[in-house]
């Protein structure tokens, strides 16, 4: 089983969301995160779909999320030649006892202390999937009182190579 | 000009040809309704008992006519009941454009009287649907629905208006309609497919719906008759080889012949053309042609690979494709291949007649010797249904409309009005239908009264639920839970209390003379006709199961 990386182009109407979701969900697609952003164009939304299954699953979400008449341009995401990024906030527990251990992690990967309340802290952190995924690994113990993650944004590196269909 | 949205919808419909729609009023949809009273000289709107039915109506009119099927109905509950009528149309591949109303726009969300969010529910039954928020966008986006319907894969849409907008004004102005031709994009793997023919020695076509919808009769017969590829088909393309051709096989599948699943199993090459792998005709994906390569024709690149893997594809409409192709494929023989099939055919399943009780498939062959080569046949959905997809000698294409892909109970009755409307009375309409599935819709009998349309309604009653009970008695130890309702509806007394002429038959001879007086009637009339609930549509392969499970007795 793969992870996929989707990026759909898809007019900007309201309940084109809820078209795509409802389309992944009537068809029994496992997506592990959606996330819908706007462009440069206001007529145009971005939809960055990661999903796991095999090779013939992932196709068939293709073809069908392809036949939705909102659907402008669709294409997969090569891993190399592709830019992903993830945004995460995580709420962390924080006692004298472990202010500098977070400090020390947020240091480490490149992480911002955004709030410090009493109790517990804010940190963010903007990376590839797989850097939140290790920053949260090397958590060692500290306590998450909350985390988001917004799941992956995307596009390709160099010159735009897909056609926006009519 | 400056027109009401109410008047736009009118003058659209009119611009896109519509002449005829089906449909039931109601509160948010009283300026539509205005509308069609100031237009009634150019569109003719009917009205059906149930919005369900004017949903089959419109569907059994666009499946015999080929044109978009056009039905209307109010919000809230008006717009639910189109539901399954939607879904019909929708699994079946029928264009299909339903216009809603819904609350004024500022009521919308508010769960306001017959409020009800139908672009959401019929989002996965539609090609695509539109809430059409300002009269200004009213006329682009029913031409918008009409394109959609019926253009590459045909299907339903759905808009919603809501009613401030079919009172409010924008200016107005005809558009030529936009043709709408197959996309004329290069076809890929042609040569591969006629080779592919060409080296085979048991090649099979298994064809469907797509044939029909794309018009490729002829083209189908070239290639069958010019390689001499034996044939069978699935439910939505009866009709479009004929009946006495000596290279077709009957249906495929579930309750298909043996032959022509015998045909499949053991071929070296399946063509599969306008068609998708169901579940009722590759019962086991993983066994289905399993000897064979696997060639899919479609118009819909996401049907390629869906349920069973192809070695080679054709994306494109399948009349273009076959045109295409024909001269690419040489001209076969196959003689010993065609011989090894006339010796299955001779052990197909043959039932035995009788002539002291009704028997099945004796009806529906005394059904097409009285009603003619031209008849139009309509189903509802179970025993009888398949009886008539098995032992009707069909002939015609566009002429069996049935419920394949929904399989919906009650769909008959509306269909067939339909079916009745757009042909205005030059062919005999047949309904063939059970008295589990009649009584679901038996009350659009009002509608055939109303417009007195000609529909003969066969109900094949065997006072069961006849496709329930035969898999509880094969599957589930004879326990037959809920199938066994023993109605005592006096079908002669109904029909009479609807206006209309009824008739009950317990033999062949009664059966055939009530058939002959119905036809010379031309009026909606229903026929009686009592069978023995232990009748069961064989053969049968259990689903999931391939040819080597195939039940015959």
């Amino acid at each position: 089983m793969d992870k996929h990386y989707l990026s759909v182009l898809v007019a900007n109407h309201a309940g084109v969301l809820a078209r795509i979701s409802s389309l992944f969900c009537q068809r029994g697609f496992n997506i592990d995160s959606l996330t819908v952003s706007a462009t440069d164009n206001p007529e145009i939304s971005r939809i960055t779909i990661v999903t796991t299954g095999d090779e013939a699953s992932f196709r068939q979400l293709r073809k069908q999320t392809e036949k939705l008449i909102e659907t402008k341009a669709l294409f997969p995401l090569n891993l190399r030649t592709s830019l992903l990024r993830e945004l995460l906030l995580i709420k962390l527990r924080s006692n004298p006892a472990v202010k500098e251990k977070i400090a020390e992690v947020a240091k480490k990967y490149n992480a911002s202390i955004i709030d410090v309340s009493v109790g517990c802290m804010v940190l963010e952190l903007t990376g590839e999937p797989e850097r939140v995924d290790d920053f949260l690994a090397g958590l060692d113990g500290l306590e998450i009182v909350e985390m988001c993650r917004t799941g992956v944004t995307a596009m390709e590196r160099g010159e735009v190579t897909y056609l926006l269909g009519v | 000009m400056l027109l009401t949205g109410a008047d736009i919808i009118a003058e659209v419909l009119i611009e896109q040809g519509v002449d005829t729609v089906f449909g039931y009023p109601g509160g948010s949809v009283l300026n539509i309704y205005d509308a069609l009273y100031q237009y009634s000289d150019k569109i003719t709107h009917y009205m059906s008992a149930h919005e369900q039915g004017a949903a089959h109506a419109a569907d059994g009119y666009a499946r015999l006519t080929g044109k978009t099927g056009v039905v209307i109905s109010t919000s809230g509950p008006g717009a639910t009941n189109l539901v399954t009528g939607i879904a019909t149309a929708y699994m079946d591949s029928v264009p299909l454009v339903a216009i809603t109303g819904n609350v004024p726009t500022s009521l919308i969300g508010r769960d306001s009287f017959q409020e009800v969010y139908i672009a959401g529910i019929t989002m996965p039954i539609t090609k695509h649907n539109f809430t059409v928020r300002s009269v200004e966008e009213l006329a682009d986006t029913l031409r918008a629905a009409f394109k959609i319907a019926a253009e590459g894969r045909p299907g339903p849409v759905l808009i919603d208006v809501p009613k401030d907008v079919t009172i409010n004004k924008a200016e107005f102005e005809n558009k030529p309609v936009e043709v709408i031709n197959a996309e004329d994009k290069r076809l890929k793997h042609l040569e591969k497919v006629a080779d592919l023919i060409n080296a085979s020695r048991f090649p099979v076509v298994y064809f469907g719906g797509g044939v029909r919808i794309s018009g490729a009769e002829e083209e189908l017969y070239e290639l069958l008759h010019k390689a001499q590829i034996p044939a069978t088909y699935t439910m939505m393309a009866a009709g479009v080889l004929g009946y006495g051709d000596e290279l077709n096989m009957g249906l495929v599948g579930m309750h298909g012949s043996r032959t022509a699943n015998l045909a499949v199993d053991n071929a070296d090459l399946v063509l599969a053309i306008g068609t998708r792998f169901s579940d009722r005709v590759a019962l086991n994906p993983n066994k289905f042609a399993r000897r064979a390569r696997i060639v899919h024709i479609d118009i819909d690149p996401s049907e390629i690979g869906k349920n069973v893997p192809a070695d080679t594809s054709i994306i494109g409409d399948v009349k273009k494709v076959l045109f295409s192709l024909l001269p690419m494929v040489q001209k076969a023989e196959h003689t010993e291949w065609i011989e090894q099939i006339n010796q299955w055919k001779e052990k197909d399943y043959k039932p035995k007649d009788n002539d002291e009780v009704l028997k099945p498939h004796q009806i529906m062959s005394a059904i097409c010797d009285l009603a003619g080569e031209d008849a139009v046949f309509v189903t509802d959905v179970g025993q009888h249904q398949m009886w008539a997809a098995q032992y009707i000698r069909h002939i015609k294409t566009r002429s069996f409309l049935t419920s394949g892909g929904l399989g919906t109970m009650g769909y008959g009755y509306g269909a067939a009005l339909g079916a009745a409307v757009a042909d205005g009375g030059k062919r005999p309409i047949i309904h063939i239908t059970g008295d589990g599935s009649f009584h679901m819709n038996m009350n659009e009998a009002c509608t055939a009264v109303s417009y007195n349309l000609p529909v003969i309604t066969v109900i094949m009653n065997n006072s069961v639920l006849g496709m329930v009970r035969q898999w509880q008695k094969t599957f589930y130890g004879k326990r037959y839970s809920s199938s066994e309702p023993e109605r005592k509806t006096n079908y002669k007394a109904v029909a009479e209390g609807f206006g209309l002429t009824g008739f009950k038959c317990h033999n062949l001879a009664e059966f055939k003379d009530a058939l002959g007086k119905a036809l010379e009637l031309k009026a909606p009339v229903w026929i009686e006709c009592v069978i023995d609930r232990e009748e069961a549509v064989l053969p049968m392969i259990p689903a999931g199961g391939s040819v080597d499970d195939m039940i015959i007795n």
